[in-house]
């Protein structure tokens, strides 16, 4: 543990963050999701709800009604109570297995992505459907889920021009990490595959089927699997299973 | 019969509203609600009802609305233009409305955002624990030409209260409280960001208000290294060109430009009410001072129903008789948007 990490600092009224690193890492991203856990555990009356971020717990709380000093001894003494960077990953996750396409019209940024990973396209998609992806953290857009970690050599960077439109289910790669897109958007990132799996569902009893600490295994599939998936997929689940993770 | 307004003309976007629903942020979605609170609250105060009742929305230009029945309605927010049939409606008042009658809410005249109340509030659907739209996450839709606005039972019966307005539709100095990534500013650049005159751009939405400025853009130590962190509404995030960026209720939940500071709750109406082109200053203050302004601004809010006040008064007791529109449809030198 470095000795200027964890800190608590406050964020504006609304409430209080606990940073684990100064840089994405993998310890400091378990230290976030059993430190928020631990601290939902304790009942205080003060959370008004929690989250985690790649490497930090927020606890949103009315700054103006509980003090700043008081939240930040008992997080403090929460903190010292563990080595939060041996932590184990949460319980009840998830094992999703979700079909793909990689590459042709429906995912056209996959050989580009390929070649600035060194890799031809084929073993691209190899590594792609044999790793199994960790959802680091939810964000930006509902239910988004930003995936950890690839190999090395999968550290390329944001394009310097967005792509002005990326769909719905889109796979997308960059900095080592992989995103599955909640709702159309422009990107920087790299579309690779295209699922037709349904982040954010408003209707279901889960309006959020992911979790920090699911594991994603994409499975390469055919245009035309695809499309018959995308045109059953009144539940949104886009031909996707999942087992529990012990 | 449920009353109900029946919309005849529309602007571009409306929307129902609320107090927001909270509890997602871990799912990647930000609470959304009303963008102006207060407005929310003084409708409530109005009407005398639960400020959790769901109110329409309305950015910069209104429509017409027909009653189906005999209800209330209270206008709030920014200073629209109104009428009720022939007879001009005061803003920031509850008013009676009878079955057949036409509310026609026309273009700000300051402000952004104006806000439509009903007694019993709108019977919008409830989604996910809430009434108001969060239309960059899909839930919700903008109120089309044709629809109708039910309402829920009304208990209440009080009409003809105003409601003395505020300074918060012009823009002005907005106070901020230091937030994780302010220290990554060096203290000129902070001090060069408080002396700034800023101007809201037109762009301006419920997710986020570039601001503009004339000279350089912002710039904090490594920028591009800080890793994507927690956002609450209120952040004021320098984009990679320098440019701040106020988010909103409507904002993503996590960014990963560095956040110079945070607009305090209570002057996050002012933020929202401020016109295109409107001029902002931020004004940096403590935790502690931002802690005694939220206190009070809390029971401000919780005493505004004792604020209000009959809307026909002794004549000789208006010391702003100037600003009452005195001649029932009389011209109006705004023009009227839906004729």
């Amino acid at each position: 543990m470095s000795n200027t990490y964890p800190t608590i600092h406050t964020v504006g009224l609304s409430g209080v963050l606990v940073t684990f690193a100064e840089a994405l890492d993998d310890t400091a991203n378990r230290a976030a999701l059993a430190f928020r856990a631990a601290v939902d555990a304790q009942g205080w009356d003060w959370v008004q709800e929690s989250a985690t971020s790649l490497i930090s717990a927020f606890f949103r709380t009315d700054l103006a009604q509980h003090s700043a000093a008081g939240i930040t001894e008992q997080l403090t003494d929460l903190l010292a109570t563990r080595d939060w960077f041996a932590a184990p990953l949460p319980e009840g996750r998830k094992l999703w297995h979700i079909p793909a396409v990689f590459g042709g019209d429906l995912a056209p940024q996959l050989d580009e992505a390929a070649e600035a990973a060194g890799l031809s396209s084929q073993d691209a998609i190899a590594e792609l459907t044999s790793t199994r992806m960790r959802v680091i953290t939810i964000g930006f857009a509902p239910g988004q889920p930003y995936l950890g970690t690839l190999g090395e050599h999968w550290n390329i960077p944001r394009l310097g021009t967005l792509s002005p439109n990326i769909p719905r289910g889109a796979l997308v790669a960059a900095v080592r990490q992989l995103c599955l897109f909640s709702n159309d958007t422009p990107t920087g990132w790299r579309h690779v595959g295209q699922t037709a799996f349904h982040t954010f569902r408003p209707t279901s009893e889960t309006p959020f089927p992911l979790s920090p600490g699911d594991e994603l295994l994409f499975h390469a599939t055919t245009p035309a699997d695809y499309k018959t998936i995308a045109a059953h997929n009144a539940d949104g689940a886009g031909g996707a299973t999942w087992e529990a993770l012990p | 019969m449920t009353a109900a307004l029946k919309v005849i003309q529309i602007g571009p976007a409306a929307g129902f509203q609320d107090l927001g629903r909270p509890g997602y942020i871990a799912s990647g979605l930000t609470r959304g609600g009303a963008i102006d609170t207060l407005a929310v609250h003084e409708g409530a105060a109005l009407l005398k009802q639960s400020p959790d009742c769901a109110v329409l929305e309305i950015a910069s230009v209104g429509g017409v609305f027909e009653a189906t029945a005999p209800l209330r309605i209270a206008l709030t927010g920014a200073d629209m233009t109104a009428r009720i049939d022939d007879a001009t409606a005061a803003w920031n008042a509850v008013h009676q409305m009878e079955a057949g009658q036409r509310l026609t809410i026309g273009a700000a005249r300051s402000g952004s955002y104006g806000y439509l109340h009903i007694g019993g509030g709108f019977d919008a659907p409830v989604r996910m624990g809430a009434r108001g739209g969060h239309m960059s996450a899909g839930l919700g839709k903008l109120i089309a030409k044709g629809d109708t606005l039910p309402a829920l039972p009304d208990s209440g019966t009080r009409t003809g209260y105003y409601l003395p307005r505020d300074k918060r539709f012009d823009g002005g100095t907005v106070r901020i409280v230091p937030s994780m990534q302010t220290n990554r500013f060096p203290p000129e650049e902070r001090a060069r960001f408080e002396a700034t005159v800023f101007k809201r751009d037109p762009r301006a939405n419920r997710q986020g208000i570039r601001m503009e400025h004339d000279g350089e853009g912002f710039a904090a130590q490594g920028m591009r290294t800080i890793v994507s962190e927690v956002i609450v509404q209120g952040d004021i995030q320098i984009t990679g060109d320098g440019t701040p960026f106020v988010l909103m209720c409507e904002s993503q939940t996590t960014g990963g430009y560095p956040r110079i500071g945070t607009v305090i709750p209570a002057d996050l109406p002012r933020m929202a009410q401020t016109p295109a082109g409107g001029q902002i200053t931020f004004q940096f203050i403590t935790l502690e001072e931002a802690v005694t302004i939220q206190q009070q601004d809390a029971k401000a809010r919780a005493g505004l129903a004792a604020k209000a006040q009959p809307l026909v008064r002794d004549i000789n007791d208006i010391s702003d008789l100037l600003s009452y529109q005195l001649v029932s449809g009389a011209i109006s030198a705004q023009a009227d948007p839906f004729e």
